[in-house]
């Protein structure tokens, strides 16, 4: 079977993040960037997919040079080759501009599953791959905690994280599914994956070959405008209590840790 | 010169960063307190290729460059220094002397069951009574037919209690002195071949070291590793690549040192500010990276000659000096900044002190690289 795994490139969970002056984006110098954590698991499931059932894996991903990096991560986890999508027109598009750049380079390759994250950890917006799915009309099934091959191997029964329990869908190939924690556990490369993954394929892919045009991707398609980002508010300056009878400054502070703090 | 690391570089240091992180750093202190082998982590690390980081593909290595398997070393040796040394041993002690003096049915045989992890390596040089005076073997090997029949002791021995093979150095006419010498690959399971574990250790007390006790030990003809009369070149060899080793670990040691120290002197407060804010205190921690710089520098520059197959004794003492000292100096400073607290297991910077100190000591000491620096320099051996 073919397997597409689409991939973003995040920010480090741990990196600081700071606005630009114009209060338009963030400050990409000296941030780490990272395979987004919950591609982690949609690459993992297809290389289990692959093992188990044979076929080929293919990771498809969109954004400036830098993130053939996440992608070569990809590759050394054992992915077989890659299709990046690198255009100036893709940058700041909105996530239907993203899934439009995604379904014309995943098309061509006509899999038998799409594996996406859950979400990305920077924007948290979650639509990119339901706006794939319907872009390439096929059925999705989001969050999925657990994924059992059909025995025709042209479906599967998933497990779906939901409020309070687990919903069960089966769905037909081709279909996307969005990976969850739990599904498995994503490997380390190896240093022979390494090793190996500089001499794997990564296929540029720009706008003209993509088959779109400039009005579908991109600031001008898209439908989202961003007016500004604000900063969290900063950390309220700690309150010191003294000099006073201390079972007056316990009382104190056991009524603004249940009130004000709400932890107990 | 290029100073950049190549992406492969990169991609091993991220990767060597993050194990280092998930899988090796949580258990660290634990293992130092009860003197736990690294068994687990072994295992893991063996799938990745993390056990035969340098050796070439076609014996079941990973086929890394030199300053990519010192990176590793380093990302390792930041973690816990008892699992460095641990690879120390059986990749560049073992494995690289078996690579450079094996026949090639020597190294078909050992080096992808090593590379794996499958078995672990240890090198049989130090006895009770010889240290730095490497070349004064006492262990002796006659031969006897097809067989070399060892008898002897090695003490200090890195791996022994878990070593299923031993390179075991012996003196084969002590009429010849150094010229006598051999080495010899030895299978543990040979009959008067055992071990004994050494516990209470000051530092690295999640490493295992022991002695092996070798008594009428019958070695095949075909185990001798090298020449009759080359044992002395081999031992040296191995130093070569033992020593880079933990050059490379001691740089990720000043590493944690420094990266402790920033953090605890950005969060203690004292005279109302975070001690980070003091002359005194940037002093230690300005120090410790400079120390941490001017060492990774040495490590890749003996990287870098020994990728060019060029000779890189010098550079590798040089590297091996500096980076023990220093980490050693930088172990003390961060217990300073740390205070009472440095003091106690709390932190982990008691565990550096602690880890760091035999790196000065094994693999010839600082005196020793000092008189291997000196006979290079003035052209005159203050050895004997």
């Amino acid at each position: 079977m073919k397997i597409v795994v689409c991939l973003k490139q995040t920010p480090d969970t741990e990196a600081t993040i700071k606005l630009t002056a114009d209060k338009q984006g963030i400050e990409e110098q000296n941030i780490k960037w990272v395979m987004n954590p919950y591609d982690e698991y949609a690459v993992e499931q297809a290389l289990r997919l692959k093992e188990k059932h044979g076929g080929e894996t293919v990771v498809v991903c969109m954004g400036p040079d830098r993130v053939t990096e996440a992608m070569r991560t990809a590759l050394a986890m054992g992915m077989d080759k890659g299709v990046h999508l690198k255009d100036d027109a893709f940058a700041h598009s909105d996530a239907t501009g993203t899934a439009k750049a995604l379904a014309a380079a995943i098309k061509p390759l006509s899999p038998d599953l799409i594996l996406c994250g859950r979400q990305a950890i920077d924007w948290d917006m979650a639509q990119v791959p339901a706006i794939l799915a319907e872009l390439l009309d096929m059925p999705q099934v989001t969050v999925v905690a657990k994924m059992e091959m059909g025995a025709d191997g042209k479906s599967a029964v998933c497990n779906r994280r939901i409020e309070g329990g687990e919903e069960v869908v089966e769905v037909k190939f081709p279909a996307v599914l969005t990976c969850d924690k739990g599904l498995n556990e994503p490997r380390y490369a190896s240093l022979p994956g390494i090793m190996k993954a500089k001499k794997k394929e990564i296929k540029p892919l720009g706008l003209a070959e993509s088959g779109l045009s400039a009005n579908d991707v991109g600031k001008a398609s898209s439908k989202v405008q961003i007016l500004e980002y604000l900063p969290l508010p900063e950390r309220p300056p700690g309150k010191v209590f003294k000099e006073q009878e201390t079972p007056d400054m316990v009382k104190q502070v056991v009524k603004l840790l249940r009130e004000e703090a709400k932890i107990i | 010169m290029d100073f950049d690391l190549t992406d492969e570089q990169k991609a091993i240091r991220e990767l060597a960063r993050r194990f280092a992180d998930e899988e090796i750093a949580p258990s660290a202190k634990e293992r130092d307190e009860k003197e736990i082998f690294p068994d687990e982590i072994l295992k893991k690390m063996g799938p990745l290729g993390f056990l035969g980081g340098p050796i070439p593909k076609e014996y079941g290595g990973a086929g890394l460059d030199y300053i990519a398997h010192a990176i590793l070393t380093e990302e390792v040796g930041r973690a816990c220094s008892s699992v460095r040394t641990t690879l120390s041993v059986h990749i560049s002690l073992a494995q690289l002397t078996i690579l450079k003096w094996g026949s090639e049915a020597q190294k078909k045989h050992w080096l992808p069951r090593l590379a794996s992890g499958e078995i672990l390596g240890c090198f049989g040089l130090t006895e009770p009574d010889t240290g730095s005076d490497a070349a004064n073997q006492k262990t002796t090997a006659l031969k006897k037919g097809d067989r070399w029949i060892l008898n002897g002791a090695k003490m200090w021995i890195s791996n022994a209690g878990k070593a299923e093979l031993a390179i075991i150095f012996a003196q084969t006419d002590k009429s010849k002195g150094a010229k006598g010498l051999a080495a010899f690959l030895v299978e543990r399971n040979t009959p008067g071949y055992s071990t004994r574990d050494i516990h209470g250790k000051l530092g690295m007390r999640s490493s295992n070291t022991g002695e092996i006790i070798l008594e009428d030990c019958a070695v095949p003809a075909a185990n001798l590793l090298g020449e009759v009369g080359q044992g002395f070149k081999v031992a040296m060899s191995g130093l070569d690549h033992g020593r880079y080793s933990v050059a490379a670990g001691s740089v990720g040691l000043i590493q944690a040192c420094r990266e402790a120290s920033v953090a605890y002197a950005k969060e203690r407060v004292q005279f109302g500010k975070p001690i980070a804010g003091f002359q005194l205190v940037q002093e230690m921690i300005a120090r410790m990276r400079v120390s941490e710089d001017a060492a990774r520098l040495l490590v890749y520059q003996a990287g870098h000659l020994k990728n060019r197959g060029r000779p890189d004794t010098i550079a590798t003492c040089i590297a091996k000096y500096f980076s023990t000292e220093a980490a050693q100096q930088a172990a003390m400073d961060a217990i300073q900044v740390h205070g009472g607290y440095g003091y106690s297991n709390e932190y982990p910077v008691e565990r550096y002190l602690r880890d760091a100190r035999v790196a000065t000591l094994y693999e010839g000491t600082s005196q020793i690289q000092q008189l291997i620096i000196g006979r290079h320099e003035t052209g005159i051996s203050a050895f004997v």
